[in-house]
């Protein structure tokens, strides 16, 4: 037994090392004071300043954030709302259509919407493409999570609220909203990280005006590698981690409330 | 009154399911349908903007709908060895990511329950960085002036073998196709085994079995619907991918993924590029079906 404690224990730490390796690699080299991400050569904060005087980043960024906030507040509302019904009613085609656009390779996705939006809306892609397309593959995480919390609960709660004459939006704002807030909240917070993360459902609505933060790293790491690269990368790093360490006091927050 | 709360309830069902019902018609479905019409569509003479003729046109000539976008598909040999090729890689990618996700999940499982929110959520954390820095920072890795590089180049050269070419190869493509979906295979795993009653293997302890009797008659067989599962989550994300082949791939690598790519922002033939999407589409929809079928059997078994 103890044997096999030690096999499962070294497979498992390749495995973690695997996992993390690389992103340190990327995070060491971006203080590294080369243009080569080859040997280590002295420490500098030359690739960030960099990064902070490159305008053209710093509009993609901020239109990621613009896009990656409406997108995920979209996908939210509607999530939940797809999330509430799949648990109450039985429904043949919402579960299809919300979990097909995540099940399914997401290049489709990115085709598909590309001459939808060209042909039929006659739309010049730009942030409104990019929000619509993104809120289109988010709102199947929220509804699944949200369904998750749901499929855990005493429907006999929501059945007391009905019998002591609660309207439905009554019975949701109440009970229901309080109950699921942390899996609104915790979606709310995947759809932000889906949409900031995005690479190929953004490559193909983008059309050609405004730059995006994951299309400005692509033709950067395609064009001319510089550890500047590996700036934004520590940086987008940062960012995730913050929103998780965010999720997760928010998220035990809403839970303590909830027990009270 | 039971009556008007049938009907107060069917108003509050459409209230509630309509709004993304309707957002995903329009933006899904309707999307889905307009690539399949594309698909039997003749492409424009000017490669431009608009490489489609006008619907108003769709009567005389080359301007109605035509199959001739499937039958190149099928008439060129091309195609076939870029899905066949594509299929190769998928595989290839969800049998590595198993053999390294198992053993993490299966000790995740296994360990007391206070670490195992931990656990999972190291396996998540680096899946919350940027989907393109994770392959990029393989480029760094593989990359030929790189430690990695000159390592394994050393140990190859020690045996009088020629030094290799680590970035822009397959060997490459497959190292980050495992990256970038590695947690997708750890978490239907893990879901799967700390489901698992603890009493089944002492029983089977009890018996005389030993711990590989114990994994391959036991453990195995319960954890296959999380084996399945966990395939599809990796398998089919593969087949589409065209980043990493982009980045990491030689030019040689090219896979389903970059032939759609190149037909609507490259040549943009976009009948012909429809036509690979539903091609593609059918291939998952037939790989879920046969992977549904698989499992099922195991996930009565269990019951």
């Amino acid at each position: 037994m103890r044997r096999r404690n030690i096999w499962l224990w070294s497979a498992a730490a390749i495995a973690y090392a695997f996992l993390y390796i690389p992103l340190i690699i990327v995070v060491v080299y971006s203080f590294n004071d080369s243009k080569l991400n080859a040997e280590w050569v002295g420490f500098t904060l030359s690739w960030y300043v960099a990064l902070f005087n490159n305008q053209e980043m710093l509009t993609a960024a901020r239109n990621s954030l613009i896009i990656a906030v409406c997108a995920s507040f979209c996908a939210t509302i509607l999530g939940t709302m797809a999330g509430l019904a799949m648990n109450r009613y039985k429904l043949k085609f919402l579960p299809v259509l919300v979990f097909a656009p995540v099940a399914m390779p997401e290049i489709l996705l990115g085709v598909a919407l590309l001459l939808f939006f060209l042909q039929v809306l006659n739309l010049t892609l730009g942030m409104i493409s990019i929000i619509i397309a993104h809120t289109t593959f988010c709102i199947g995480f929220v509804a699944i999570i949200v369904r998750a919390r749901l499929q855990g609960m005493d429907e006999s709660i929501f059945e007391a609220a009905r019998d002591l004459g609660a309207s439905p939006w009554l019975t949701f704002r109440l009970i229901t909203l309080p109950l699921i807030m942390p899996a609104v909240v915790a979606g709310a917070l995947m759809s932000f990280t889906l949409s900031i993360d995005d690479f190929v459902i953004t490559f193909f609505t983008k059309g050609v005006g405004e730059p995006v933060l994951p299309i400005q790293i692509y033709t950067m790491i395609k064009v001319a590698v510089t550890p500047e690269v590996n700036a934004v990368s520590t940086l987008l790093m940062l960012l995730t981690l913050t929103m998780i360490i965010i999720a997760t006091k928010l998220d035990s927050g809403v839970l303590r409330r909830e027990k009270k | 009154m039971i009556r008007n709360g049938a009907k107060e309830d069917r108003v509050t069902k459409w209230l509630v399911s309509g709004p993304p019902l309707a957002f995903l018609l329009v933006f899904f479905v309707t999307p889905s349908l307009i690539m399949l019409f594309t698909s039997l569509r003749f492409p424009g003479e000017f490669g431009g903007l608009a490489p489609i003729t006008l619907p108003t046109e769709a009567t005389q000539g080359e301007h109605g709908l035509t199959l001739e976008t499937y039958e190149l598909f099928f008439s060129d040999i091309l195609y076939a060895e870029v899905f066949l090729k594509s299929f190769i890689v998928a595989s290839t990618s969800t049998l590595i990511c198993l053999i390294m996700a198992y053993p993490l999940a299966l000790l995740i499982a296994r360990s007391e329950k206070r670490f195992r929110n931990l656990m999972v959520l190291l396996v998540v954390l680096p899946f919350a960085s940027n989907f393109l820095i994770r392959i990029y920072a393989w480029m760094i890795i593989l990359g030929p002036e790189s430690v990695f590089s000159h390592f394994i180049n050393g140990f190859l050269s020690a045996f009088g073998v020629a030094p290799v070419t680590l970035l822009f190869s397959p060997f490459a493509v497959i190292v980050g196709m495992v990256y970038v979906h590695l947690p997708f295979m750890v978490l239907p795993l893990y879901t799967n085994l700390e489901k698992h009653d603890p009493a089944l293997l002492d029983a089977a302890q009890d018996l005389g079995a030993n711990a590989w009797q114990r994994f391959w008659h036991v453990t195995w067989p319960l954890s296959l619907p999380g084996v399945f599962s966990g395939s599809v989550l990796v398998f089919i994300p593969v087949l589409g991918m065209f980043a990493v082949p982009d980045i990491l791939g030689g030019t040689g690598d090219i896979l389903i993924g970059n032939l759609i790519k190149d037909q609507f922002l490259g040549t943009r033939d976009w009948p012909f590029g429809s036509t690979l999407s539903i091609m593609l589409m059918l291939a998952v929809l037939a790989i879920t079906a046969l992977a549904t079928w698989l499992a099922r059997p195991a996930s009565i078994t269990k019951e």
